[in-house]
């Protein structure tokens, strides 16, 4: 730990600001831990990063063997791979982030018992590291969509807006489930049963049309349903219903502050609880 | 000007009893109420801390001392913001730094390169920081050759030297060290210890825990007791530390006797022991450089008794540094009146190497032979052998084997060939 200010310690939290400030005091430690986590995850890996794009892309493509082939899903304007590949492309992110970063304060005890930093940098750098790979796996979505053909349209330019939605959604969830676990080891059992409904509850291999009309809004309470057809909406062009995906931002909000609230009011007993 | 300021700092634990909530079924099972719960609340509170406050001014060393448990780890995460206070607060003005995490966020699968640049982000420094300091930290820690090998290959010395080496560079205006000298080969200690006079001698603030008390005296000039999260003594280190030694020791460095229960034979009693130097100011810690006495009282008994008193002194390893008798010409043979007597020996200045002492008082019979008394560990004494540069040690700060530490006296000629 190193500042070149004076310090004040009292029991109760900084101000708002002083911590957002020191978030990006830290930013060199946010880096390395990303960088780390990149490094550890595919060394002595045969295929390497490679591995980034193939999970996503092989859960897409038995998804496509069995939804398209087999049970004959259809969609209305493309394909259904590249509307698996879209869905899973986001979810692979999601899955792989809250499963690796709810648990990511536990990993880090030492750390967290030995030094004092922002303790948001743990969970935040697990999903940072996760988010190198979602990148790239972009870019062989945006293959998939050249080889289709589909239309380029100024709307994608949008694309880092919904990245960044999916990122708050993703980051709130493990920092609410990173701070909850400290306390409740239960948590590392939840995750991925909760991953596993999450799953099933977005539309991520299939269409949220195909959910009845009275439960639409109550299908956007969930923020990843806006999110994902808001990032089909403007790749592909498909439907978009403004107020289902006003609901999922309202969601991803409330998420976000609930999850940031959560988490600060515990920090202070990672040390101690850990 | 202050580099620290504590005011009135308390940190409470909630003990980790039976129904500490640990697991969400135990917060449920927790949350039914029972009753018999409020009852049992304050045996589960422990207060690491009470109500501590002290300052530490710009350049000052200070040591934290006390048992284990007693509250110094706290209040060094208190002061390193891992932990916060429960109530009371602390300032701090200056970088800080703090040696409680040598090697704390290396990562085995990453090279040494790798790592410096990952254990500087974790102990605060900027990548222009570090990079300035790169080549610095590699020759400290030479392990130049192997500095892309991922470090789970790397011997556990490389890898202290390579964890301290980042430590110590850090340059903090307010270090914080706790128990490192624990680790590690003695090579290494004496090169912590280095450190830390370099880092105290350039005016920076140095707060230093250790159950290493001949390292506490000889770096620190003040130093503050914590007994049960209270501070119980703050001042002169030599003294706080004599003071903090004695407690834990049943013997002191002055003892008496009541004659009713006073060791000895019908002949000769002994009736106090005491241990001194020149300043004779109650303290028993000494300094190397000055004369130490030994002195014990006793009572002849039965007239014409001709006795000798020795003392014995036993080192912190229960070695055995001399043995001492009274061989003054004034008594040595002669047969003596009934009464009260005292002897002294004087150790001469720079005698003893620094450390515990423990004494034993005896008082015997030549001829024919008799042990009138025996008293093991009748008093105790600390011997200090501080930094300032006029002991034996000169100009080292580190540890110095040996069970005396006399001045010898040395002369070097160059030889002319």
């Amino acid at each position: 730990m190193r500042t070149t200010h004076a310090i004040r310690i009292r029991p109760e939290n900084d101000g708002i600001l002083a911590e957002i400030r020191e978030l990006f005091d830290y930013r060199e430690l946010f880096y390395q831990l990303v960088w780390r986590d990149l490094k550890v995850r595919y060394k002595q890996t045969l295929l390497g990063v490679l591995w980034a794009v193939l999970q996503p892309a092989l859960t897409a493509l038995i998804f496509t063997i069995i939804f398209s082939r087999v049970a004959g899903f259809q969609m209305k304007e493309i394909p259904y791979w590249i509307f698996a590949l879209s869905g899973f492309t986001f979810w692979t992110f999601a899955n792989s982030s809250v499963n690796f970063a709810s648990n990511s304060l536990v990993h880090h005890k030492e750390l967290v018992t030995k030094i004092y930093f922002p303790r948001m940098i743990v969970p935040l750098s697990a999903v940072g590291a996760y988010f190198a790979d979602l990148l790239l796996t972009l870019l062989v979505l945006f293959g998939g969509m050249a080889y289709f053909g589909a239309t380029v349209t100024w709307k994608l330019l949008l694309v880092p807006a919904f990245l960044l939605f999916l990122v708050v959604i993703v980051a709130s969830l493990s920092l609410f489930l990173s701070a909850l676990n400290v306390r409740f080891r239960d948590v590392k059992f939840v995750v991925p049963f909760f991953l596993q409904v999450w799953l099933f509850l977005s539309p991520v291999f299939y269409s949220s049309d195909w959910v009845p009309q009275k439960y639409q809004y109550v299908f956007a309470l969930n923020p990843l349903t806006g999110c994902l057809n808001g990032f089909r909406h403007i790749l592909f062009g498909t439907d978009l219903d403004m107020v289902s995906f006003g609901i999922s931002c309202a969601a991803a909000f409330t998420l976000f502050f609930v999850s940031v609230a959560v988490f600060k009011s515990m920090e202070n007993d990672f040390a101690d609880v850990l | 000007m202050k580099a620290i300021d504590v005011k009135n700092l308390s940190k409470r634990y909630r003990l980790q009893g039976k129904s500490k909530a640990g697991t969400i079924r135990d917060l449920l099972l927790e949350s039914v109420p029972f009753g018999k719960k409020t009852e049992i609340e304050d045996e589960r509170v422990l207060w690491a801390l009470r109500d501590v406050s002290f300052s530490v001014e710009t350049g000052e060393s200070l040591a934290l001392i006390g048992n284990n448990g007693a509250g110094k780890s706290t209040l060094l995460k208190i002061l390193s913001r891992i932990v916060r206070p429960t109530s009371g607060e602390a300032l701090l003005n200056g970088r800080t730094g703090s040696l409680l995490e040598v090697g704390t966020g290396f990562h085995r699968e990453l090279s040494g390169r790798e790592n410096i640049y990952l254990n500087g982000a974790v102990l605060g420094m900027k990548r222009s920081e570090i990079n300035e300091r790169f080549d610095e930290i590699v020759a400290f820690s030479e392990i130049e050759r192997f500095l892309e090998t991922p470090i789970k290959f790397y011997s556990s010395g490389m890898f202290m030297r390579l964890a301290f080496a980042v430590a110590a560079h850090l340059e903090p205006e307010i270090l914080m060290v706790d128990e490192v000298l624990a680790v590690g080969d003695l090579a290494f200690q004496r090169k912590c210890l280095k450190k830390m006079r370099d880092i105290s001698e350039h005016g920076r603030t140095v707060l230093f825990v250790s159950h290493n008390m001949q390292a506490v005296t000889r770096l620190c000039q003040r130093a503050i007791w914590i007994e049960n999260g209270r501070l119980r003594e703050d001042g002169l280190c030599k003294n706080v530390v004599s003071n903090y030694l004695n407690s834990r020791v049943e013997t002191s460095s002055a003892r008496e006797w009541a004659p009713e229960n006073a060791p000895g034979s019908e002949s000769v009693v002994l009736c106090s022991v005491k241990a001194i130097d020149a300043s004779a100011d109650g303290s028993a810690a000494f300094d190397i450089r000055n004369d130490i006495f030994l002195e014990i009282g006793y009572e002849i008994r039965t007239a014409g008794s001709i006795v000798s008193p020795a003392f014995q002194l036993v080192n912190e390893e229960n070695i055995c540094v001399f043995t001492t008798y009274d061989l003054d010409p004034k008594w040595r043979h002669k047969p003596r009146e009934k009464g009260f007597y005292t002897s002294r020996a004087r150790i001469p200045a720079n005698t003893l190497a620094e450390g515990n002492f423990r004494v034993t008082a005896i008082c015997s019979t030549a001829e024919p032979h008799k042990v009138h008394f025996e008293e093991a560990d009748a008093v105790s004494f600390m011997v200090t052998d501080s930094i300032e540069g006029n002991s034996a040690r000169g100009d080292f700060g580190g540890q110095i084997d040996g069970v005396v530490r006399p001045v010898l006296e040395w002369r070097t000629e160059k030889v002319e060939t």
